[in-house]
Order: structure tokens, then sequence, then C-alpha cells
């Protein structure tokens, strides 16, 4: 096979592109402190919550954006985009599915992602983000019963402000890095968690965000907390509709795991990557970063990422209690001209921690691809322990790999462990599964599957079935 | 009759390998296709299983009746003919059990059969390793990675075992092998023998046409098929060697 037909095979249209036409609620791009009044004023937050919007905007006027990603892009405009987007009626949202606007319904449809049947057969509470705001949440009455409260943030800085005020900007300061300082000021939605003591959640909490309005950045903020003994598992997918114009999606989430408390987070991200050229795809420029705060805590990532032009991304565990444990399993997979770095950065604080870490990059097409990894071992951190294994796979040969491990390391009885390979998809191995009756396509989506299974694997059932679905759909090609 | 090639002609980056090769091989036959290093027999095997960098340049290929040049790589599988290589690939990740059942069930939907119940295929599978002398590890490991020359060569021959071609075709299986290994291997080649079923064996020596009698032993030299015989004609190549024959063809 020659590598024209190599390169054909990786290339696929994206076949979630279609916008949805509710109108919106839009102000004009630009960013200064009146359109951060603005949004605070739409959310109806109080006033201390604007105070601390405002905090943030201006330490984010004072900082640079970072540069030492492996990335290539044009400086941001960001006095060119629209900071908020809702649908018209706030007020009369829907009280339930049947209220939901049958158009957003039917995008959930075409996305593959039918609603209520997911959310009435897996028993799964969804808090669907459109556009900004929630539009519907499910199960709230099952939750509230176990003493869970999952709700939009918004709610929650009106409902619940001294737990907001505890926790918020806590794990991912304000002012932690130049896209987090953005998000700060000017985030409009996301997700809400708090798992009281003692309670393990009733069902795993998903929620499906979803970028539609034109030309507007989507800075979602997510904060979760498990009290002591408290489990729970959330679940974020996304997808977007097709662009012209780039959109910046810059989101913060904040976790926070008490004494023997398990936040396990799964994403499955599909994002516009861009046309051919890369043109018009997202920019995903995310802060996600957990705190395990307590003795014996856990906090697991997992995440596959097969969209966006840009990733930017390490979701972090910050290893504060005594033998607490980090986890990352990550999959990206890139194509055509996107780029992507990501990792994950494993602080180590207290005793006895232990991290592991592992992530499987695919990269295909003329796309580009970086593992940036943190293992920091603090002086108190006696004992710890990190294993790291992170492989990449190639698909064709004008893509690239690169991985960048850094380790610091502040004590003598710590241990760590790297393991790293690349290999890479040849023609003679499709050959040989062809000669065996298998057609291209399926050995292709085989050797990924098998690349990436020890990922796959920590993921929540249904997801990592959508998940092989997605890599397939992601690395389908022109064959056949 | 099963596979017939006819006055083939195939170049690989500019330079003619093969130069007018006929062949024909009925059901229940073994051909030994045998001759000197470079004369085009690994060509012959890899044309028929469809690899690219070989252009055909003239003749045909058919199989049951049906044009093998027209059919993409995987539909000559499906179809019954299969090859064994002489250097199977490394698949790291993919592990042979999946690709046994991958590849086992991609030829049942194609003959519009329905995919083996897991039960019947475990229970296949384990009979076929059993007598293949292999250890039920290897179903749990990546194809082909770490495998030892002999375990490459073996496992080439467990998926014959499994997949059940019509026509398989064998390119120097018994490279690398020692007597020990020759013997499973030669073994499972011989269950497969069958009324129904042909073999097409590639071969420098004579050592392995020892342990599999050929009907009908082939020489190839310089792109065509230059003397055909029965067994006879290897236990004559073992003691004459090939330069007899190199030099008529020349002419």
């Amino acid at each position: 096979m020659a590598s024209q037909e190599m390169e054909q095979l990786v290339r696929r249209e994206y076949t979630q592109g279609f916008v949805t036409d509710i109108e919106s609620d839009t102000v004009p791009p630009g960013l200064d402190e009146s359109t951060i009044a603005f949004i605070s004023g739409k959310k109806g937050e109080p006033e201390w919550m604007l105070e601390w919007r405002l905090d943030a905007y201006h330490q984010w006027l004072k900082m640079t954006p970072p540069s030492w990603a492996h990335l290539d892009y044009p400086p941001i405009d960001y006095q060119a985009i629209s900071y908020y987007s809702a649908p018209k009626k706030p007020e009369d949202r829907p009280q339930s599915l049947d209220e939901v606007d049958p158009k957003l319904l039917e995008t959930y449809e075409k996305l593959g992602i039918p609603l209520h049947e997911r959310a009435a057969l897996a028993g799964v509470a969804v808090d669907a983000v459109f556009d900004s705001v929630s539009v519907t949440t499910t199960f709230k009455d099952k939750l509230a019963e176990a003493g869970v409260i999952f709700c939009s943030i918004s709610e929650a800085i009106r409902d619940y402000p001294e737990l907001i005020k505890q926790y918020l900007g806590s794990v991912v300061p304000k002012a932690d890095n130049y896209f987090a300082a953005l998000n700060s000021a000017v985030f409009t939605d996301g997700s809400f968690v708090f798992v009281p003591e003692g309670v393990t959640c009733p069902m795993e909490l998903s929620t499906y965000f979803r970028i539609n309005a034109a030309n507007t950045g989507q800075f979602e903020r997510t904060l979760i907390i498990c009290e002591k003994q408290a489990q729970v598992s959330y679940l974020e997918g996304c997808t977007a509709p097709m662009r012209d114009e780039n959109q910046l999606h810059a989101a913060v989430v904040e976790l926070v795991a008490l004494e023997d408390a398990y936040i396990k987070y799964s994403t499955v991200q599909n994002w516009y990557p861009g046309d051919e050229d890369g043109k018009g795809g997202i920019y995903n420029f995310v802060t996600k970063r957990g705190d395990c705060r307590g003795d014996r805590s856990r906090i697991s990532w997992t995440q596959v990422e097969t969209g966006s032009a840009i990733t930017w991304k390490y979701p972090s565990c910050v290893l504060r209690g005594k033998d607490s444990i980090g986890e990352f399993y990550s999959v990206a997979v890139t194509n055509g001209r996107q780029q992507a770095d990501t990792g994950t950065k494993m602080i180590h604080i207290g005793e006895g921690t232990r991290s592991y870490i592992v992530s499987k990059g695919i990269a295909a097409g003329r796309s580009d691809q970086s593992y940036r990894g943190l293992v920091k071992i603090g002086p108190r951190a006696k004992g710890a322990r990190n294993f790291t294994q992170c492989d990449s796979l190639l698909i064709g040969d004008r893509c690239g790999a690169h991985t960048f491990p850094y380790q610091e390391i502040g004590n003598a009885t710590s241990t760590l462990e790297h393991e790293a390979t690349t290999s890479k998809i040849g023609e003679d191995q499709l050959f040989y599964c062809q000669t065996r009756g298998i057609s291209e396509e399926d050995a292709v989506s085989m050797i990924v599957n098998g690349f990436c299974k020890d990922v796959f694997q920590e993921l929540p059932m249904e997801f990592a079935v959508e998940a092989e679905a997605l890599l397939n759909v992601t690395l389908e090609g022109a064959v056949g | 009759m099963m596979l017939e090639v006819k006055d083939l002609h195939v170049t690989v980056e500019g330079s003619e390998i093969l130069k007018g090769l006929t062949l024909t091989v009925n059901p229940g036959e073994v051909h030994a296709i045998m001759g000197p290093n470079g004369a085009g027999k690994s060509t012959l095997s890899a044309v028929i299983a469809g690899k690219d960098g070989y252009e055909v340049t003239g003749g045909s290929i058919t199989f049951e009746g049906k044009d093998v040049l027209e059919m993409e790589i995987e539909e000559r599988a499906q179809a019954g003919l299969l090859l064994g290589f002489q250097y199977p690939v490394e698949i790291p990740g993919v592990k042979n059990i999946y690709l046994l059942k991958a590849a086992l069930n991609a030829q049942r939907t194609a003959r519009g059969e329905e995919e083996i119940p897991a039960p019947e295929f475990m229970k296949l599978v384990r009979e076929k390793l059993n007598f293949m002398q292999m250890d039920p590890s290897f179903l749990q490991r990546a194809v082909n990675e770490g495998f030892s020359g002999g375990e490459k060569k073996r496992n080439e021959i467990l998926q014959m075992l499994v997949l059940q071609p019509k026509l398989a075709m064998l390119d120097e299986i018994d490279s690398g092998l020692d007597i020990d290994a020759m013997k499973v291997v030669a073994k499972g080649i011989n269950s497969l023998r069958s009324e129904e079923r042909a073999i097409l064996l590639v071969t420098h020596y004579q050592r392995l046409l020892d342990h599999i009698e050929p009907d009908v032993v082939h020489v190839l030299v310089d792109g065509r098929i230059v003397k055909s015989g029965d067994k006879n004609l290897a236990l004559e190549l073992e003691s004459r060697g090939y330069d007899w024959l190199v030099e008529g063809s020349a002419a």
C-alpha cells in the first residue's frame, strides 16, 4: 500500500458537524469589566462573586499566554470573542425533558446521545450544558435522597455560597495560569457536585458539554467535592458542530477529595478538529486539577481525547494526604493537522503517596503530539512511588510524537519507574491482517484498540464502548 | 481445477521477476515450488495473496473460476486463499486470540455465516493449539511479538488450522526451524491435506519434503517453471542442485 493510500485511510470527515438553530442571547464581542458585570448579573450572582471575577480579570490583564508548549497557532484576539450566550428564555427553562426544545433533543440524537434513553436506561443523571446554561437536570430527587448535590455552578453560587466560598479556586487559584485566570473572570457555567461524608454517589454523573453559538468561547467551571469516605464517578463528554472560526475553550475543573474519598473523572472529548488544513477547529486550553487533600484519598483521571485543533491539557493530582493515590489514564488521538500537548502532573507532598500514569498517544495524518508529564516528589513525601508508562503509535510518516518527561525528586526514599515506547502501524502489519481476511479499516481499528486497551479498561462500561466507536470514527478513512 | 496461473508476468520496481509462469493446482493436491534464490518463488505467493508493489504486466490468476487479480486482499483470504509468511510481522498490543477470532469471523461473515459463538471458538482454538504443541499462553500474547522463529512458524500453521483455507500457500515455512519444530510444523500441514484442499509449498530445500510428501514438484528458474515432476524430482534436485536446469533455461 502506498503512503498516499495510507493517508487516505486515516483521513475522515467529521460526522458530527451541524448547527442547531436556537436563538442566542449573546453579548457583543469584547472583554472588559462591564462584560464581566453583565455575565455576573445574568447569572444573578451575589456581589462577592462579581468581586472574585474582577480580581481574576485584573490578574489576567497582567499575565501573558504560555509559550512553552509544543504548539503552533496564531495569537488569539480576546477582544474578538463573545463571552456570553444563552438560550433565549433563561427564566422559563424546562423542568423536565418533555419541555426541552425538541431541536436540542434532535441535536443529541444526531450525536448519538439519546438523552432520555441514556438517562433512563443507564441510570445516569444528566446535567446538560448547552451554550453555557444548564437546560435540564434529571434524577435530582434520587441524588437529593442520598444527600448528593449535583447542579450547575451558577445554581451552586446562589444556593450553596458557603461551599463555593470555601472550595472555588482552592485547587486552581484564580491566577494559576493565563487560561485559568481568564476562566475565573468569565466562566458562564459548568457543574457542581458535592458528595457528603460517607456517601457513595448512587449513580454515575454525566454532563454533556456542547459548544454551539458561533464564535462564542466556552468557559466551563466544574467543582467536585467528596467529603470523607465519599465516592463519585463523573463522566464528561463533548462534541461540537462544524465551524469556520476558531473557538476558544478554556475550562477549569477542580476536584477535592477529603480523607478516604475517591473521585473518578472520565472524559471523552470529540470537538471539531478543523478541516484538512486545520482551519476552524476548537482550541482547547483546559486546567484540570485534583487535590487529594485527605489521607488515603484517591483521584483518577481517565481521558480519551480525539478532537480539537489544539489541545493544551494536563489533568493533575496534588497528593497532599498521607498514602493518597493519583492516577492518569489517557488516550490522545490526533489526525489531519491537529496538535496536542497533553499529559499530567503528579505532585507528591504527603508520605507514602503513589501515582500511576498510563499515556497512549496515536498520531496520524500530519498531526503533531506531545506527552508532557511532571512527577514531583517533595521532601516530606517519604516512600512515594510513581509508575509511568508512555507509549506512542504513529500512523503514516508525516506525523510526529514527542515525549517530555520531567522529574523533580526531593527525597531519597521514593521510587520512580518510567517506561516509554514508540511504534508505527506498518503496511506490513495491515497486509498481514488483510491476508487473514480482515479489512484494512478493521485492521487499523484492531491495532489501535489493542494499543489503547490499558486505558479503555479504566473507563466506565458504556463510555468504553463509546470510546472505541469514537476511535474508529476518528481514524475512519476513504477505504472500501 | 482450483488455482490456475497462466503466463504470469510480474514486475517489481521496474525489473521483471516472473516471466510467463504457468501453474495449475487441483483440489487434493500438494505442490512444491522449488528453485534457486532469486528465481521468483516468494514473488509468486506474494502476488497471489495481493501484496502491494508487485505489478502484473501480463497473464492471469484464477481461483475457483474467479479473477484473483480483481479481488481485494481480504477478499482473497475470505475466498479461501491463505498465505503463511516466511517472516510473520509482529503486531504489538493485539492479542493472538483476538486476531484469530477477528479473522475467523471476517471470513464467516463474508461467507454469509454467523459469527462463531465464543465457547465454540475457544474449544476449536484449544484443540488446534494442543495439536501444534503450543502453550495456551500464546493466545494471550501479542501477535508474534517476542516469538522465536519457530514459534512464529507454528503460529502461522495454527492460523491455518483454525481458518481452514481451501488453498494454503506456505512461503519458506521451513526456514529457521530446528528438526523438532519442523516435525510439528509438518504435522500441522499434513493435517490440512484433504480431498477438497490444496497446498502450495514454496521451499528452497528438499528437507521439508521429507516430512510432507508432494504430489507435484515444480522447479522455478528465472521467472518460469522449467521443469515439473513427482517427488523424485525433489530428490534429484537435492543431489544435482539447480545448475543443470539454470543453464537450460538461459537458452
